[in-house]
């Protein structure tokens, strides 16, 4: 082992020249030998050739491939050593074939594991609910809304759709059974893509250590952890979004593996998939955009080291510059733009979400009642309107003939934000010092309503005119109270509003959808506004509306008319209005940031807190709760991720004082530190940044978080358990004296540590396979022991 | 070596400089110019402090932290660790006001016990101080004389931190703090860190990492010994972590000595705490008996406090028959958290094996495990709970005092006790120290707080349920024992007598200082106020351009009034220098990378170093506003401001010193450098009418709204 150890520098030498031969394999390569009349060959004790090929993993084997390595890895001390050396031609074949048949193996073990009884349960599990309906919405082409981007339930969608399933299943909560439904094609696309993340880490680890000992362990550790075999066997959107990330990751890696041979057919090609994977990853969650920092950071890291080569000129930087904004920023922002084109023209139907989106929107989507229609432009005194709030899903200024209750402000009645459409959410414009009816008189003319002009508005059903005066709101104290006031339209100054178009001078019409609405109180100098609470039961839990002393612009506070119907104006067609692309682009995430942040936890709610996950504190309930249910628990497999946890700490350990002893210049030989370097601080520090860039960032959200939050940390903490162990145990074992203990202390550790995960999988996978039975406080039950913590529920 | 050659012109021109000035002249400007500075900053900022005589803005919330101080009471401020208020209080103190006051309105009149003067002293004289601080901190940084002057005039001619330097408050001192610890480590390479509001706290991270940054590069220096590493090691640890540490928890020694009655902002704190102040709960609970034992008589206080503290309860009244929404209940006996002490909070604790409700002799106290039947004391119902949906929370199982209707709804009344803080399984229930799970033997649903009010019927108590799917610790699952007496009557009506009378007994507990401090610190940081709206609240993007004003005071007849409005020029040209470092900053990396140098390498590691301090300490104190959730005003911009004005004299004198070459550029920049610094204090002169506070009439006002979105307030004519 040592003696391969030492060997790395030597053969990305005698690469280089057979490089043209090769191709782009990136995992053919092989041991290179070296003339017997070397003196360095000689000093190393290289073992024969045949013994060597028992030892892959070690960096030497691998090292064929990447020629031209950091400088850090030539051995200046060895002059000899670079010079070109025949390959052994016996080896070449051989090495590769190891790495393939690993390679193969935990493919195979993977999808297995994966795909073992993918069908139980037959019935609806956790958020399948939300996302299997996400999918039949797109086989029925009927609009909705989510928080996410929608590249992930395009996929599922389509999934479902080519294996035949036809979105009528209603997903309507967890425990539905599937019954004739085909969700087998959904589910099987998922666990396929989840099934891909172990060969992508056991590749990215190849890479980054050289080493095929540690990316067998980071492998097995995937394999067998019931948490990633839990979430990759159901209808989510996290297996989808792992796939890219993973997928980013290893591109990226392959990519920076690459840097010797810019432009070449393979870096291009690393290159534009790195890019195509950070739109998949950002496609699906919002969470890919902490890969997209990762490769930012890498790839500026990079920019910055070929700026201090002075051999390369600075056109030459400037290509290499334009490559990386081509395939880095301009291709996944075509491919983002492009799939939220196929969103909005596959979703051409209205449907639940319609209401989420402004009015201009709506009139695009089939079924919905501002499609195709056509509408007076201006607004005019007599016209009947509907009033839409522009906060996010704001509601239209609704009425009922319900009284605030008794001890809320005044006893007048209700006025409230009310998302669904409706006839009490019609109101009369009229001038405040005359009544309706001579303007409905059809010989009068019309008399359009102009910015700045003071107007009533009166409720159509109850006749009751907007209203309202200092006494306090019911649920935003220091806001004032809006009331319905008077009979048949007659009431007092308090129903009196000024009306203002947002950036317009006075005395400009006002435009129908198109302009944004300030009504001003004119008694209070207060605003109309919503304030997004819900009222209680009282108010049927339709959202307060207030009038708010603060003047500041808000879209809480601004309004638009979307109906409009006076039948004394010509209509226009609503088509002029069509938002263009890049503004229902810009809506629409305007929309899903804001809905992301308002998923809020409730007071006295329990939530699941950052610091929980990677102690894996506490699980998930994927199914079932009672002893005779079929029950799924999302937990990771505990002795993998304690091993984790501990190895992140002892990777801090390391580094520190790797990098300690590096800056202090302790005597160390060349190839030592090459291997510190490359694989501990480069290799490693690039791992656990993702781990970082993944982790860290969920302590200062706001939002509501679960632990299945953690499962792309989850990743990259295994790829740095792999590393480490297999630098900890290479490092210890080349101080034992006989090669060959040192080889079997190396060997050994490797493999106790991938016999403890699978043991502890067969222990915990009932976890994830199902379990039927007593809970696990029950003596009888098979999973009695393992209840290690009182926090898990199963 | 083409950079060098341009280097020398400039260095002989300072050494030729030097020579003219190094005799006597030199020493002695430099003492007079940082006493001229700190004499006309001085006054600026203790210029007539006791006007106005009224309570201006904030000084109406830390002015009544001041008061408690004065009369010993304990409070709870989130705003931040209680060096600023006590600093207040020090004023306070030696003015010796008394402490009453009622702070209630902006713009009251002082009465004349209030020492408005010395009140606002402390703040004054800090912010004062930052100004020659401004000015050795430049000298620190290697900087030339005439650069430190103008940082430091241009603090002294900033309107905005005149403002908030001449009222009580707690800005000034903080950025006083900040710029000394700053001027220490600079100077010393060691410091002493204060902290008055949380916002120190990035600062401190600041020079953590900076100091950090050294040490790097030590490391790097081979002609070091190991040894001597470490001691260097050891010792700025000693004096980063530890001397602060210290410092900090003194502070709160201090705080928590000072205030030792009970107050407004008790219930926030835990049974335990609130028990350790004199007065309020440490009256009633003096004397009680500590271990719970069957038969004792007890009130059950919910440890979360939120929405409000309360107290497990029932009375006679049954839940409805049916909900508004149709759902049925089990028309048992209400049980409820009340917010009051009442006679129906309290519960004796049965043995389900035996009848007695007294407690035996010896007791027999209630271990960890135990199951226990829980009796209301007025009504003698059992604590009951089933499956049966709560009225509020559907997910839940009801709670109830069981009333047997014959029906087939048995009781199910037997609880399990569950110390969540016990040190080992077999630990007794404390009075006030134990925090208490009850776990239904029956269903293992847990007594929770579900924290909704209930409606009409339940005259708005809050709901009380069983936590069926238990997730985890939650304190709205946790109760303590607040009252506490060993019952002693059988008999039915002796008990309610007994109940009604008032208890005591005799053993009294102290909290260590750290159980004190612990809670404190967890409830300063935990504590959330409501998501209040403000007039002049703004978001952190408007401070930048100073968008925003916040009027302080109006005079109630004349058009005085006094604003928090900066100085628009050095506003802007402390957004430009930052621009243009920042620019520079990347030119000039990117250039030495490709192995150019454009400036010799001391004015790079001068450059350098200069940035770290003044553009770290404006990003450390400005960007975390972006995450913050809680209401914003410019004033929380002015310590990043300060950093920011520190760089305008650096890139300035940078400018100089390096990018003009020929003499002639120099002098237009010195031209252009005096025409600028002229328009700051023209800036200063036509606001400082509304810093001071001076009458100004509505023509006046008018001019000098400059921006449309600042609040200018204008009386209306005729009014």
């Amino acid at each position: 082992i040592s003696a391969l150890l030492k060997s790395c520098g030597r053969r990305k030498a005698t690469t280089r020249r057979w490089r043209p031969e090769r191709g782009p394999g990136r995992l053919s390569g092989g041991t290179g030998k070296t003339p017997p009349s070397s003196g360095c060959a000689r000093r190393r004790r290289r073992p024969p050739p045949s013994r060597s090929r028992r030892y892959l993993g070690c960096g030497g084997a691998h090292s064929g491939s990447r020629p031209g390595a950091p400088a850090g890895l030539r051995l200046p001390a060895c002059p000899a050593l670079r010079l070109p050396a025949r390959p052994a031609p016996g080896l070449l074949p051989r090495a590769p074939a190891g790495w393939r048949a690993a390679l193969g193996l935990v493919t195979l073990l993977s999808f297995a594991s994966r795909f073992h009884r993918l069908p139980e349960p037959p019935h609806v599990c956790w958020d399948e609910t939300h996302f299997g309906k996400m999918g039949s919405y797109y086989i029925n082409r009927t609009f909705f809304f989510d928080v996410h981007p929608p590249l992930g339930k395009m996929l599922i969608g389509l999934a479902g759709y080519l294996s035949g399933y036809d979105g009528t299943f209603p997903f309507q909560k967890p425990g539905d059974r599937y019954e004739q439904h085909n969700y087998m094609g959904m589910r099987g696309f998922c666990a396929f893509l989840g099934s891909c993340l172990v060969p992508f880490a056991y590749l990215t680890v190849l890479e980054l250590s050289k080493s095929l000992p540690a990316a067998l362990l980071t492998a097995f550790i995937l394999i067998f952890d019931t948490g990633c075999i839990t979430l990759s066997q159901y209808i989510l959107l996290d297996p989808i979004l792992m796939f890219f990330l993973m997928g980013a990751v290893l591109s990226m890696v392959k990519c920076n593996s690459c840097a010797d041979r810019p432009f070449s057919a393979s870096w291009w090609l690393w290159l534009s998939l790195t890019g195509v994977n950070l739109a998949g990853a950002m496609g699906v969650k919002f969470v890919g955009l902490f890969v997209v920092l990762l490769v930012g950071l890498n790839t500026i890291y990079n920019l910055w080291d070929l700026l201090g080569n002075l051999s390369l000129s600075l056109v030459m930087f400037g290509k290499h510059f334009l490559a990386r904004v081509l395939c880095l920023i301009l291709l996944p922002l075509t491919l983002y733009v492009a799939m939220f084109a196929v969103h909005f023209a596959v979703l051409n139907k209205s449907g639940p979400g319609d209401g989420f989106f402004s009015s201009a929107f709506q009139s695009q989507l089939i079924g919905n009642n501002l499609h195709n229609v056509s509408i007076p432009e201006h607004l005019a005194y007599g016209s009947v309107v509907t009033m839409k709030n522009l906060r996010m899903a704001g509601g239209y200024l609704h009425s009922h003939w319900h009284l605030y209750p008794e001890g809320v402000g005044a006893r007048q009645q209700q006025v409230t934000a009310y998302l669904h459409k409706d006839l009490n959410n019609l109101w009369i414009i009229k001038k405040h010092d005359s009544d309706t009816a001579d303007l409905l008189d059809s010989s009068s003319p019309v008399e359009f309503v102009r910015h700045g002009d003071i107007i009533r508005l009166e409720h159509k059903e109850t006749s009751r005119n907007l209203h309202s005066h200092q006494h306090e709101a019911p649920l935003t104290r220091k806001h004032f109270q809006v009331t319905g006031y008077g009979i048949n339209g007659t009431g007092d100054s308090n129903d009196f509003w000024r009306i203002e178009v947002v950036g317009r001078r006075a005395g400009k019409l006002i435009k129908v959808l198109r302009s944004k609405i300030r009504l001003t109180h004119v008694a209070t100098g207060c605003i109309l506004g919503s304030s997004g609470k819900t009222l209680p039961k009282w108010g049927w839990e339709q959202v307060e509306v207030t009038c708010t002393p603060y003047v500041k612009e808000t879209p809480n506070s601004l309004w638009n008319f979307e109906d409009h119907i006076n039948p004394k104006l010509p209509n226009i067609s609503l088509d002029v209005l069509k938002p263009s692309f890049v503004e229902i682009l810009l809506e629409s995430h305007m929309v899903m940031i804001r809905g992301n942040s308002g998923l809020k936890p409730k007071d006295n709610e329990v939530t699941s807190k950052p610091w929980h996950w990677p102690i894996n504190y506490q699980g998930l309930r994927f199914s079932g709760v009672n002893e005779t249910d079929y029950r799924v628990y999302l937990l990771g497999n505990p002795v993998v991720w304690w091993l984790n946890l501990f190895t992140i700490g002892l990777y801090l350990l390391i580094a520190i004082s790797t990098a300690v002893v590096l800056k202090r210049g302790v005597q160390l030989t060349s190839e030592h530190k090459g291997e510190l370097s490359r694989v501990v601080l480069r290799g490693g520090g690039q791992v656990a940044l993702g781990w970082l860039l993944h982790y860290l960032p969920f302590f200062m959200m706001g939002r509501v978080l679960y632990f299945h939050h953690y499962f792309p940390a989850m990743l990259f903490s295994s790829m740095l358990t792999g590393i480490t162990w297999d630098t900890l145990l290479k490092f210890f074992s080349q101080f034992l004296s006989p090669s060959t203990t040192a080889r079997r202390v190396y060997g050994g550790g490797i493999l106790t540590l991938i016999l403890l995960i699978t043991y502890s999988f067969y222990l915990f996978h009932p976890l994830s396979y199902g379990m039927i039975g007593p809970m696990a406080s029950d003596p009888s039950s098979p999973m009695a022991g393992l209840r290690w913590m009182d926090s898990w529920e199963f | 070596v083409g950079s060098k050659k341009q280097g020398r012109p400039g260095q002989t021109f300072d050494r030729m400089l030097g020579f003219l000035k190094k005799p006597v002249v030199v020493t002695a400007e430099i003492n007079l110019s940082l006493v001229a500075l700190t004499v006309v900053g001085l006054m600026s900022r203790l210029w007539g402090l006791s006007y106005p005589r009224a309570v201006v803005f904030d000084e109406v919330y830390y002015g009544q932290f001041v008061s408690l101080y004065m009369k010993r009471i304990f409070f709870v401020d989130d705003s931040g660790p209680p060096l600023g208020h006590m600093l207040l209080a020090l004023g306070g103190y030696l003015g010796g006001f008394d402490g009453n006051f009622l702070w209630n309105r902006i713009g009251a009149e002082y009465s004349t016990n209030v020492p408005v003067c010395s009140l606002r002293f402390l703040p004054a004289l800090a912010g004062a101080l930052c100004i020659p601080l401004a000015y050795q901190i430049l000298v620190e940084l290697r900087f030339s004389h005439c650069a430190a002057l103008g940082a430091a005039l241009l603090i002294l001619l900033e309107n905005s931190l005149i403002t908030q330097s001449r009222f009580m408050l707690l800005e000034s001192i903080l950025i006083f703090f900040i710029l000394l610890a700053v001027l220490s480590y600079l100077k010393f390479y060691n410091l002493q860190r204060h902290r008055v509001k949380y916002m120190g706290l990035f600062t401190y991270m600041l020079l953590l990492v900076i100091a950090g940054l050294h040490f790097w590069h030590m490391l790097g220096d081979q002609n070091l010994s190991n040894v001597s590493l470490v001691c260097h090691f050891l010792a700025r640890g000693l004096t980063l972590l530890i001397i602060p540490v210290a410092t900090y928890l003194s502070f709160f020694y201090v705080h928590l000595t000072l205030l030792y009655r009970s107050g407004p902002h008790d219930q926030i704190m835990t049974s335990a705490f609130q028990a350790s102040l004199e007065g309020g709960l440490a009256r009633i609970t003096q004397g009680q008996p500590l271990e719970v034992a069957y038969g004792s008589q007890i009130t059950l206080r919910n440890v979360l406090g939120k929405p409000m503290q309360c107290w497990l309860h029932s009375h006679t009244n049954t839940y409805p028959i049916r909900y508004e929404n149709g759902r049925g209940s089990s028309h048992q006996q209400q049980v409820t958290c009340y917010p009051f002490k009442d006679v129906n909070n309290w519960w004796i604790v049965k043995d389900p094996g035996m009848q007695q409700l007294v407690v035996s002799n010896p007791p027999r106290p209630v271990r960890h495990g135990h199951i226990v039947q829980l009796v209301h004391g007025i009504t003698t119902r059992y604590l009951n709970t089933h499956d049966v949906a709560a009225p509020l929370s559907p997910h839940s199982q009801e709670v109830s005092c069981y009333i047997d209707y014959n029906i087939s709804m048995p009781a199910q009344n037997l609880w399990r006790v569950e110390i969540v803080n016990r040190e080992s399984d077999t630990d007794v229930w404390k009075t006030i120290l134990s925090e208490v799970r009850f776990v239904h033997v029956n269903t293992s649903a847990v007594l929770k707080l579900s924290g909704a009010s209930l409606p009409e019927w339940g005259y708005r108590q809050l709901e009380v349920v069983g936590e069926k799917l238990s997730k985890g610790y939650h304190q709205s699952m946790v109760w303590n024992v607040e009252e506490h007496r060993y019952g002693k009557s059988q008999e039915q009506k002796e008990r309610e007598v007994e109940l009604h009378s008032p208890t005591r007994m005799d053993i009294s507990k102290n909290l260590s200082f750290m159980a004190k401090f612990t809670e404190l610190q967890w409830k300063i940081l935990t504590l959330k106020n409501e998501d209040t709206e403000h007039k002049y609240s703004s978001s952190a993007l408007d401070w930048i351009t100073m968008d925003t004003n916040i009027a302080y005071w109006l005079h109630p007849t004349s058009g005085a009034q006094i604003h928090l409005l900066g100085n628009v020029c050095t506003w802007a040209s402390a957004n430009v220098a930052a621009v243009v470092y920042t620019c520079l900053s990347l030119w000039y990396l990117i250039r030495r990378r490709r192995k150019i140098y454009d400036i010799p390498e001391d004015a790079w590691q001068l450059w350098v170093s200069a940035g770290q301090i003044c553009v770290g300490g404006w990003v450390v104190n400005y960007l975390p506003f972006f995450l913050m959730e809680k209401t914003l005003f410019l004033y929380h911009y002015l310590p990043a401001l300060t950093f920011q004005i520190l760089l305008i004299p650096i890139v300035l004198q940078h400018l100089s010193d390096h990018l003009c070459r020929s003499l002639l550029s120099k002098s237009m920049f010195s031209a252009l450098t005096v025409a600028w610094f002229s328009s700051v204090c023209f800036a200063y002169r036509t606001f400082s009418p509304v810093t001071y506070g001076e009458p100004l009439s509505v023509a006046e006002l008018k001019d000098l709204r400059w921006k449309d979105s600042w609040n200018i307030l204008i009386r209306k004519q005729g009014h």
